[in-house]
């Protein structure tokens, strides 16, 4: 236990390593961990700020999304109410249709039973002439009797 | 290393208590001193060749180790490594912010390459007492201490650093504040200026005193604890005990290292057997007890263990030792800062 020149040896040496790690070694990596701790702490924030974003973003996905349904709900509505329209429309065309041709036809119809019953008409007065022509021979005034006849072709 | 005899035993201790002194000697002039009587010769004139090599060693081994971790600093994820050397820098700042109060940008610093370097110097304390002494003896080196702080010249050479650093600051900070304080303290009177005066400077002065002889006693403390426990395992192996006699009559004074060797390959291959499987584990510890019973080597084993035992106690007390250099440091420095 003697003190001799290793105490002031010591010292000096001391005194350089001190220096050492103060000018090369402490702020160095103290400023690198701090600078680490405002990165990590900017990105915690950044992190909160989008899960922020995206519940924001999400709401309006989900607004946008109604709106969409509510559109094409809409959308479909009308073109339903459209088709029944149409095939309403269609419909009545149709039914009109078959009424017109309906009306024709029996137009049509009538108008052959009148032609047929004028023809048939004519052929028996025709006929009824023929034959009263054959009964009466020459003797009866044709001019007097066809006015009977006719009255009597217009009874049938 | 160490005989059965008192005379060697004293021998043994004094020879691990002594250090590579390099000095002026009043007949020799410089030189190596050869001895622990021409050490004392010296004087004042000498120095601790270890005590100083180890010590420079270790605060180099510090500066690497942490300017290498300052310029791999990335204010990135920082590898294991550096992550390593953030946790003391941490540690040291958490320490300095907790009792440091002024502003200074050396307190930081100053307190983290004690902490590491003290740390470190104790830490020379673990490594087994014989092994660097006895390869340094055969390198031709007849002493060697290398655990730098149970040298009273390093922690004191610390310690009145620090003091320094404490009048520096207590007179740039307080100015005539500080010969106030030393003055009229405790007692504010003009009477007592010399009973104040004696106080104060008493305990101004037993502040880097008890700072460097608290870590010296410690750390000298352990060492000589390690010496005295390497001292009776030596005389364990080699006594006329139970198993070390039975060694002695089968194998006479003095065995080979190569005996000791085989011994321990054989005790190897036992529980390498066991790990293999091939063997019970309570084979394994009966064979290998029988093993180190014939061979004496049952004392050496308890001598290491008690070595090991006092060794992990001591990783305790160095960390604390260190510590408490540090805080110690930190407080006196904010107390060179706090103006009354």
């Amino acid at each position: 236990m003697n003190i001799n020149l290793t105490l002031f040896g010591q010292m000096v040496t001391f005194a350089f390593f001190v220096w050492f790690c103060m000018k090369f070694v402490w702020p160095i990596i103290l400023q690198a961990m701090e600078e680490r701790q405002q990165k990590i702490a900017d990105g915690l924030d950044a992190a909160d700020r989008a899960v922020r974003d995206l519940d924001a973003a999400q709401s309006k996905v989900s607004d946008q999304l109604k709106e969409a349904k509510q559109a094409a709900a809409g959308i479909i509505d009308q073109a339903n109410k459209r088709a029944n329209q149409i095939v309403d429309e269609a419909k009545e065309q149709a039914t009109a249709e078959g009424e017109r041709l309906k009306v024709a036809a029996q137009a049509e119809i009538e108008q052959e039973v009148n032609r047929a019953k004028e023809e048939l008409r004519a052929t028996v007065a025709g006929l009824a002439i023929a034959g009263a022509e054959k009964v009466l021979e020459a003797s009866i005034d044709e001019k007097a009797n066809k006015a009977i006849v006719d009255k009597l072709a217009a009874e049938l | 290393m160490a005989g059965e005899n008192p005379a060697s035993t004293t021998e043994y201790i004094q020879h691990h208590l002594q250090n590579l002194v390099y000095g002026n000697h009043p007949e020799n002039g410089w030189g190596f001193a050869h001895g622990a009587q021409e050490a004392a010769e010296m004087g004042f004139m000498a120095f601790h060749v270890d005590s100083l090599a180890w010590s420079l060693g270790l605060g180099l081994i510090f500066c690497w180790m942490f300017r290498s971790a300052a310029k791999r600093a990335t204010t990135g994820v920082p590898s294991g490594f550096l992550n390593f050397i953030e946790l003391i820098v941490e540690f040291i700042d958490g320490s300095v912010k907790d009792s440091f109060h002024g502003v200074n940008k050396m307190v930081a610093p100053l307190a983290l390459t004690i902490f590491v370097w003290v740390f470190l110097m104790n830490l020379m304390d673990l490594i087994p007492v014989d092994l660097i002494p006895y390869l340094m003896a055969k390198a031709g080196v007849g002493y060697q201490k290398i655990v730098p702080s149970t040298d009273p010249n390093i922690t004191m050479g610390m310690a009145l650093g620090v003091f320094i650093l404490m009048l520096y600051y207590s007179i740039k900070i307080k100015g005539t504040g500080f010969i106030k304080e030393l003055t009229m303290h405790p007692f504010n009177h003009w009477a007592f200026i010399p009973v104040n005066l004696f106080m104060e400077t008493v305990g101004l002065l037993a502040k880097p005193f008890s700072l460097g002889l608290r870590l010296f006693g410690n750390m000298y403390a352990g060492e000589m604890i390690f010496i005295l426990i390497a001292m009776m395992f030596a005389a364990g192996a080699g006594g006329g005990i139970a198993a070390g006699g039975i060694h002695a009559q089968i194998f006479g004074e003095h065995t080979s290292f190569l005996f000791w060797l085989a011994v321990f390959a054989l005790v190897c291959g036992v529980c390498w057997l066991n790990l293999k499987g091939k063997i019970s584990t309570g084979k394994t510890v009966l064979i290998a007890a029988i093993i180190m019973t014939l061979s004496g080597g049952l004392f050496a084993f308890a001598g290491g263990l008690m070595q090991w035992g006092w060794a992990v106690f001591h990783i305790l007390v160095i960390t604390l030792q260190a510590f408490i250099f540090m805080v110690l440091t930190i407080v006196y420095l904010s107390m060179a800062h706090e103006d009354h």
